[in-house]
């Protein structure tokens, strides 16, 4: 499943980026995203339920539901 | 001895500029590079053998692929690309030491610039707090460069890295570099994800503390309650606390404008010195107190870690609106003053979005109208309760919500006709939560308040000059009506009559243009008040009897929009280096301005007659 798609305390593994996001993939691999990463949703933003904040291994990153939808993820 | 040039890199939260500070301490100075709209710090130290180290302070980023005005900067800078500086002699790449899993590829990104490089593993001690431990001499043997751990913000924290530095230094003069493959960023994380795995002999859970926090500041119903309780105490700290020390200022430019007249003889060098130079940039010392406020404020949360969280609270309200999150910073800061609001837009990173952030900054309600909206309320607004509230009070607090409200609406519109485009992403690291250090948080307000001081001072001063001159002369002008700025003052009324604005508003309007409070002093001279500014309970009462109540109220409503004020055109001229956005900003609000007031005049005179 993608990341967007994930509720609040899973804990899931990145499988992989979207083809097609070459910048926005760019991004978040710099920010660190990476294959086999850990993370889990933990805070929803106040508005509509977004921004999404991810705790990736050990540091935190806010991301929009359309940046999440590029990484694909499975539950560990 | 040559000066070795190192530029500092990092991330955004890995502690660079509090090293930067403990570095360099207060001989940091801003460069400026010709034909770009940079500001980078650079500082020099002397290492314990006597090495001098020119240090510089490059804009974090997490790697080279660059998409802010920031980002593009730094990697400018690195690449040696920035017109008339070559690259540095060598990279001190920071890395905070809890997150090496998340961020060590930057590190095999930064070797691919075959420069020197020296790791830092910064903020070790709280790492260790946590439980992290790491295997720094395979880590070293690993990447094959000098790493050393630090706690930046003391000084024994930074020993080891001066001296690790020392014993590099000769190798790096040399340029014993490495160049490391360019590779793709996919393969690079896969190598430094291996790697950490290697090196990191214990990682615990994350930090429990900001766990803890953010429970309740990202709550969907107490984070935006603690939002809104930080932002008013925020505004009232910058409102009532700093009236004292305004207050103070204005008493201390005016005693040394009455000390000068004592001291040089009257005539016309007299008159330049004190109304000229003493009373213009005594009208903008009056607002360092605002300013000092409000940045202790904005860089208390920022080293807190808060500031990141509220701006992503705020991202899909800004988002709506046709900003993101990232806008927030830039528009708080411009309640104090546009111009540090439209440089701190620089972190935005998309051009859209930057410039839509600064060309509605300035309808924030800076402090510079202040003088104006407390002159004209007290004088015609009746300080009589509605409710519980001072109508006054009431008044003033709808100024600021047309600002407010003002620029969402330009804000939407411009995303729709002329900054047309999907919404940018939004990538944003949430530190974990830090004790501000003092140390770094003063070195930080100083850069930030001379900055101001500088820029708002020297354009304030020579407009301030030109000014003075304009209304001093000729000398046969018997009154302000024949001087220069009469003249321009009697051209322009016919333009502000039909808004309701007699020439006397429009002859103050001339001297306005520079600052927005100078009206008031100019005002002043007009209706033959002493003092001006100082004296504002002086000039209610021959404006009561000049100007009608709906004159009052459209004037009022002109300030609310209209651009004047030098300092925040020149800012935004630098930072788009566009004149089109420029004569865009201006031209926009001028005619928002005129429509506001002309609207404001007619409907309040239909009304009140």
């Amino acid at each position: 499943m993608t990341l967007d798609k994930v509720e609040k305390l899973q804990i899931t593994r990145v499988l992989g980026f979207a083809e097609g996001n070459e910048d926005l993939v760019a991004r978040l691999r710099e920010i660190g995203f990476a294959e086999e990463d850990e993370v889990e949703l933990l805070y929803r933003g106040p508005l509509g339920r977004k921004p999404l904040c991810f705790r990736l291994n050990r540091t935190m990153v806010a991301l929009r539901p359309d940046e999440a939808r590029v990484i694909e993820v499975e539950l560990v | 001895m040559s000066v070795l040039r190192l530029a500092l890199v990092g991330a955004p939260n890995s502690g660079k500029s509090t090293l930067f500070n403990g570095l360099t301490g207060r001989r940091a100075k801003v460069a400026n590079y010709a034909g770009v709209t940079v500001e980078t710090l650079t500082g020099r130290f002397l290492t314990p053998l006597g090495h001098t180290i020119e240090l510089i302070d490059v804009p974090g980023i997490y790697g080279l692929n660059a998409q802010s005005t920031d980002e593009k900067i730094a990697l400018s800078l690195l690449q040696g690309n920035l017109e008339g500086t070559a690259a540095p002699d060598g990279l001190i790449v920071l890395l905070d030491a809890s997150n090496i899993r998340t961020h060590l590829h930057s590190v095999l990104q930064m070797k691919t610039l075959g420069l020197p490089i020296m790791v830092v593993l910064n903020m070790m001690d709280l790492a260790e707090r946590d439980g992290v431990r790491i295997d720094l001499e395979k880590l070293e043997d690993s990447l094959g460069v000098p790493v050393v751990t630090a706690c930046a913000a003391r000084k024994a924290g930074r020993a080891d890295l001066v001296s690790c530095l020392d014993q590099q230094i000769d190798q790096w003069k040399a340029r014993a570099s490495i160049h490391a493959p360019e590779d793709d960023l996919k393969a690079l994380q896969k190598r430094a994800r291996a790697l950490a795995s290697e090196v990191i002999l214990h990682e615990p859970a994350m930090n429990n503390f900001t766990r803890q926090v953010d429970q309740y500041v990202l709550h969907p119903v107490a984070g935006p309650v603690i939002l809104l309780g930080i932002l008013f105490c925020l505004f009232q700290a910058v409102f009532s606390l700093s009236g004292p020390f305004m207050g103070a200022i204005e008493q201390g430019a005016a005693w040394l404008g009455a000390s000068v007249e004592g001291i040089i003889p009257t005539g016309w060098f007299q008159d330049l010195i004190v109304d000229g130079v003493i009373a213009g940039v005594g009208s903008v010392l009056v607002f360092l107190p605002q300013i000092i406020i409000l940045f202790t404020f904005i860089l208390l949360l920022e080293a807190s870690g808060y500031l990141a969280r509220a701006a992503v609270m705020v991202d899909e309200l800004m988002l709506k609106v046709g900003l993101n999150g990232r806008a927030f910073i830039p528009l708080l800061s411009s309640f104090a003053c546009a111009v540090p609001g439209i440089m701190a837009a620089r972190t935005i990173n998309n051009e859209r979005d930057r410039l839509t952030t600064i060309l509605v900054a300035p309808l924030m309600t800076c402090s510079a109208r202040l003088p104006i909206y407390t002159l004209i309320i007290a004088a015609f607004i009746p300080p009589e309760k509605v409710g519980i509230f001072n109508q006054q009070g009431l008044v003033m607090f709808g100024l600021y919500v047309i600002g407010i409200i003002s620029a969402v609406l330009v804000a939407f519109v411009l995303k729709r006709t002329v900054m047309q485009g999907g919404p940018q992403a939004l990538i944003m690291e949430l530190p974990s939560y830090k004790l501000p250090h003092a140390r770094d948080f003063f070195i930080n307000l100083w850069v930030k308040v001379s900055a101001f001081l500088r820029r708002a001072g020297t354009i304030i001063l020579a407009t301030s000059i030109a000014l003075w001159f304009l209304a001093s002369y000729p000398s046969s002008a018997a009154s302000l009506r024949d001087s220069y700025a009469g003249q321009i003052g009697a051209l322009l009324e016919k333009i502000l009559a039909p808004i309701g604005f007699n020439l006397e508003i429009a002859i103050a309007l001339v001297p306005g243009m520079a600052a927005r409070e100078v009206a008031v002093g100019a005002l002043g001279t007009v209706y033959a008040v002493q003092g001006g500014e100082d004296n504002v309970a002086g000039l209610a009462a021959p404006l009561q009897s000049a100007w009608s109540l709906p004159t009052a109220l459209a004037l009022l409503a002109w300030y609310v929009f209209a651009p004047q004020c030098f300092a925040t055109l020149a800012t935004t001229k630098r930072e788009t280096n566009s004149w089109k956005w420029t004569g865009f900003m201006f031209g926009y609000l001028m005619t928002l301005a005129y429509v506001a007031a002309g609207l404001t005049y007619h409907i309040s005179r239909y009304f009140l007659n």
